[in-house]
């Protein structure tokens, strides 16, 4: 076990340029470890793994996006079975889209080292789930390194690839949005070149057929128990002796908010969440008074722990749902007699006010979603920044599952046939290349009576702008082929496909109109660049002619964020302004407005329109 | 157990270790910087933390920004000191609260310390679209409401400033974020050419110049205040939405039957979405209580077939 434990011999520098967030440690570690391959499906708060590889050398590391999770954990094993080592990283839902792959490869196990980077969101900060990878690692038999800041993140992940390797089995590395994006100091070392060793030919290792499966799950079930037995040796484990009438247990992302408010328990700190050190577990328990379990979300730790036979508590006192934070650490560890309750907050006696995200002042995606209000359809939506018109003043999503489902539940919605509203599902260019062109192809291939939006703004808007396979430009920004949409579709069989322009709104009116009439599977492709990515966008500003503004603010249906009230009235409401700064110049206000007061600040000119 | 070989921190650190904890705790600063996507907020959140890892603390800088750039409210959590552990400042512990927007510093109040928090706010006002979503006659923009004078009261050590037409004094709109770094660099104990020097590390290039005069705009001006605090601005800086007359007004459709052809129109676009056709697609107020008047469905009318009356309440009253 020599070689695993050197992650922390070697004396490193703190990095001097800049703390460094949870998602660049995690990148330097693996580049540190000699990461070869790496790929990844951008999510929040995952993202910035894979755009601070691309940082690094490219001779060093191999760094792309994939087209989902699932393909980029496929790369990553491909990668280590031919002998580098490899990692694929994804938020906490993309790991359910690379779930098929990782239940096998955990029977496979690795050639070179396998790291899967998994980033929770407890909280929903960016999430339609708050669901826990500490759980779907049981499933999996997977072990989980657990990180508390930046410095873990680095060393954490770098051990991770000596893990995988000793015990041939994926490791995965799990941060939450809190420590992805938490800053902090740094010691970074030098990177260890590893040795390619070529492909791992042994095909009853990993070809999983039955015959070959079954021999490998008992050797997975004999792993997990020697990992155990790893984790309670491990010098990565803290314990932090103290006051012994209580004891916590915890790990990760959660030990910090422990140290705030008990600074003196007695606390263990488990590295891996999976699978639990037992032997350390109960050394510890034996050695204090009273168990509590610290941690976020389920109660996993909890659980197990009781089943040890150890009287542990935990969700009696903390909630199953969102963010720990230091205050309901403290409100719990008080309901518990542990410690005195905190002294009543202050109140301020002040009315927060409500500042929901909104889509981007000139955003192609508004006009779609007005047009498919006006026509009354039944939508279902996707993941992306649209799925924000679900909500006033668009509200015209009815159902938004996960990615790419809006396409198989347009097809289930045609099939029960109970609605007379034409039904038409609404999916971004990133989100259709993710998980979209199956259920396309199902609905071709089923003859579903339904139109597909695909809402191309050339990007993956919602998290920062990365580019995909319809940019046709890769992570590391070269030239790729780039997806033809229309293409893409009239070789599954759509017979009706049309692409339009989101800033025309009567063009847009028309062909979705057209869409719906038509029986079958039709596909309208809006297209129209991001206003943010990959170049923001500034036309001259409109202006509003306050002398006819009625204050119908029917341009106020469009959401737009530039369009404000001003204290001039008409009929006792507010007729409105347009802010000169955040106008992009898109013209939608002033193709909606009735009484035509919407105009240029200054007489358009071919040059000044945005084309 | 003897292989057992945990870090056992206490026993390394000896007898001084829990002496040294408990000055960290009180040594921990926590400085809460909170705005709107766009204003650079997060900017000047990486400027502090490295000017104090550079100063030789330990440093967590955390921060949510998956909504910033959908106009939603950005805040980061900068706390250093010897020793720091949570990421995020606890409920009330905040010692500064630098507010880049009005409306979001009251926001993060509860996060500052109530008896010595210094709270430092642009007057800014950045009114969110939904702010504006309400058609009933006489309605209001739903902004906070309370002035600077109002909170100046209620926190320990506040300022309110204009950093906005302070960074257009100087030229760049751009740099009002650098204005309110200026002015918490005199509550923290840092010299001005550490800070200037990590801020042109992060200012756009040939930006130095302008980032160093609206930094000391911040810091002359707010030691200035403190000194003479009659000098600063009691008010907002945008006048208040003057209060529509009372807009008590009922609110009829007249639909003249013959002349509605069924096409929908104002069905589909009305932005309350209360008509509907009836059986015989003749369009009728589905839900009289959501309807506005706003006329949207007469203006639209092709065929004229809508009026829209407004009776204020008081006078139907006085005709009764």
């Amino acid at each position: 076990m020599n070689k695993l434990d050197s992650v922390r011999s070697s004396k490193k520098l703190v990095d001097q340029s800049r703390p460094m967030t949870g998602n660049e440690a995690i990148a330097r570690g693996a580049w540190e470890a000699g990461v070869k391959v790496a790929a990844a499906y951008p999510g929040t708060p995952s993202t910035e793994i894979l755009e601070n590889m691309a940082t690094y050398n490219a001779d060093d590391v191999v760094a792309q996006w994939s087209t989902n999770e699932k393909v980029s954990v496929d790369t990553a094993i491909g990668a280590s079975l031919s002998g580098v080592r490899a990692l694929a990283a994804m938020k906490h839902v993309g790991l359910n889209v690379a779930a098929d792959s990782v239940m096998s490869v955990t029977y496979i196990g690795v050639h070179a080292g396998l790291v899967i980077v998994v980033c929770d969101d407890p909280g929903l900060h960016s999430s339609q789930n708050e669901q826990d990878t500490r759980v779907f690692a049981r499933l999996a038999n997977i072990p989980v390194l657990e990180p508390a800041d930046a410095q873990e993140a680095l060393d954490f992940t770098r051990l991770a690839f000596d893990l995988s390797e000793f015990f041939d089995t994926p490791v995965i590395v799990r941060a939450t949005t809190r420590l992805s994006h938490t800053r902090s100091s740094v010691s970074i070392g030098p990177r260890t070149e590893v040795e390619p060793k070529g492909w791992v030919d042994d095909y009853r290792k990993t070809v999983m057929i039955p015959g070959h499966a079954r021999i490998r799950h008992p050797v997975v079930v004999e792993r997990v128990e020697k990992l155990s037995d790893y984790f309670s040796a491990s010098p990565l484990n803290r314990w932090d002796k103290g006051d012994r009438s209580y004891g916590i247990i915890t790990h990760g992302t959660c030990y910090p908010y422990v140290k705030e408010v008990v600074p003196d328990a007695s606390i263990l700190k488990i590295a891996a969440s999976y699978p639990l050190p037992e032997k350390l577990i109960q050394e510890f328990t034996a050695t204090v008074d009273r168990v509590i379990v610290v941690e976020e979300l389920e109660p996993v730790l909890e659980v197990e722990i009781r089943a040890l036979g150890i009287p542990a508590e935990g969700k009696s006192l903390f909630p199953r749902v969102g963010e720990l934070a230091p205050e309901v650490l403290r409100e719990g560890l008080a309901r518990a007699g542990l410690i005195e309750a905190a002294t009543a907050l202050h109140d301020w006696q002040v009315e927060p006010l409500a500042r929901p995200p909104v889509l981007c002042a000139g955003c192609p995606h508004t006009t779609s979603y007005m047009a498919l209000r006006a026509i009354d359809a039944l939508v279902p939506g996707d993941i992306g920044c649209y799925t924000l018109a679900a909500v006033e003043p668009l509200q015209s999503i009815d159902v938004t599952v996960c990615m790419g489902a809006s396409i198989g539940n347009a097809v289930g919605m045609a099939k029960a046939n109970t609605s007379d509203r034409p039904i038409v599902a609404t999916i971004g260019d990133s989100t259709f290349l993710h998980s979209g062109i199956p259920p396309l192809i199902d609905a071709v291939y089923n003859d579903a009576n339904i139109t597909v939006i695909i809402l191309d703004n050339k990007i993956t808007a919602m998290t920062g702008g990365q580019n995909h396979p319809g940019t046709g430009k890769t992570l590391r920004g070269e030239q790729t082929h780039e997806v033809d949409y229309e293409e893409l579709c009239k070789s599954v069989g759509v017979k009706w496909i049309k692409t339009v322009d989101p800033y025309d709104t009567g063009e847009l009116f028309q062909a979705l109109r057209e869409a719906t009439e038509f029986r079958g599977v039709s596909v309208l492709i809006s297209y129209r660049p991001c206003v943010l990515d990959p170049v923001k966008i500034k036309g001259p500003a409109l202006v509003v002619k306050a002398a006819t503004c009625t204050a119908c603010q029917a341009c106020m249906n469009l959401g737009c964020p530039a369009i404000t009230w001003i204290d001039e009235l008409f009929e006792d409401k507010h007729k409105v302004e347009i802010n000169p700064v955040s106008c992009i110049g898109c013209s939608l206000c002033a193709q909606i407005c009735p009484s035509d007061c919407i105009q240029p600040l200054a007489p358009l000119t071919e040059t000044s329109v945005i084309s | 157990m003897d292989k057992l070989s945990v870090q056992e921190t206490k026993s390394k650190k000896g007898g001084r270790a829990k002496k040294a904890k408990t000055q960290k705790a009180e040594m921990t600063k926590n400085v809460l910087i909170v705005g709107v996507g766009g204003q650079g907020v997060i900017m000047i959140s990486k400027v502090l933390a490295l000017l104090c890892q550079t100063q030789g603390y330990q440093v967590k800088q955390s921060e949510v920004h998956g909504m910033a750039k959908r106009g939603g409210g950005v805040f980061s959590h900068v706390r250093f000191g010897e020793e720091v552990w949570s990421p995020t400042i606890p409920m009330g512990e905040a010692d500064v609260l630098i507010a880049l927007e009005w409306a979001e510093g009251l926001r993060w109040l509860p996060h500052l310390k109530h008896d010595t928090g210094i709270f430092i706010a642009d007057t800014q006002q950045i009114v969110p679209p939904f702010a504006c979503r309400n058609r009933t006659a006489g309605a209001q923009t739903a902004y906070v409401k309370e002035t600077p004078t109002e909170i100046l009261e209620k926190v320990a050590d506040g300022y309110a400033l204009d950093a906005g037409g302070f960074a257009e004094e100087l030229g760049n709109s751009r740099v009002a974020n650098t204005i309110l770094l200026g002015a918490l660099s005199a509550s923290l104990d840092f010299a001005d050419e550490d800070w200037l020097n990590i801020i042109a590390k992060f200012v756009p290039k040939g930006s130095e110049k302008v980032n160093e005069q609206a930094f000391m705009k911040g810091r002359d001006w707010i030691i200035e205040v403190r000194e003479n605090p009659e000098e600063m601005p009691r008010e907002a800086t945008q006048p208040e939405m003057p209060i529509p007359p009372a807009g008590d007004v009922d609110i009829s459709l007249d639909i003249i039957d013959d002349w509605c052809k069924s096409c929908d129109i104002c069905v589909r676009l009305c932005p309350e979405r209360c008509l509907e056709l009836n059986e015989q697609q003749i369009v009728r107020l589905k839900k009289p209580d959501a309807c506005t008047g706003c006329r949207l469905c007469e203006w639209l009318c092709p065929d004229f077939a809508i009026t829209v009356n407004r009776t204020p309440v008081n006078k139907k009253k006085e005709a009764a």
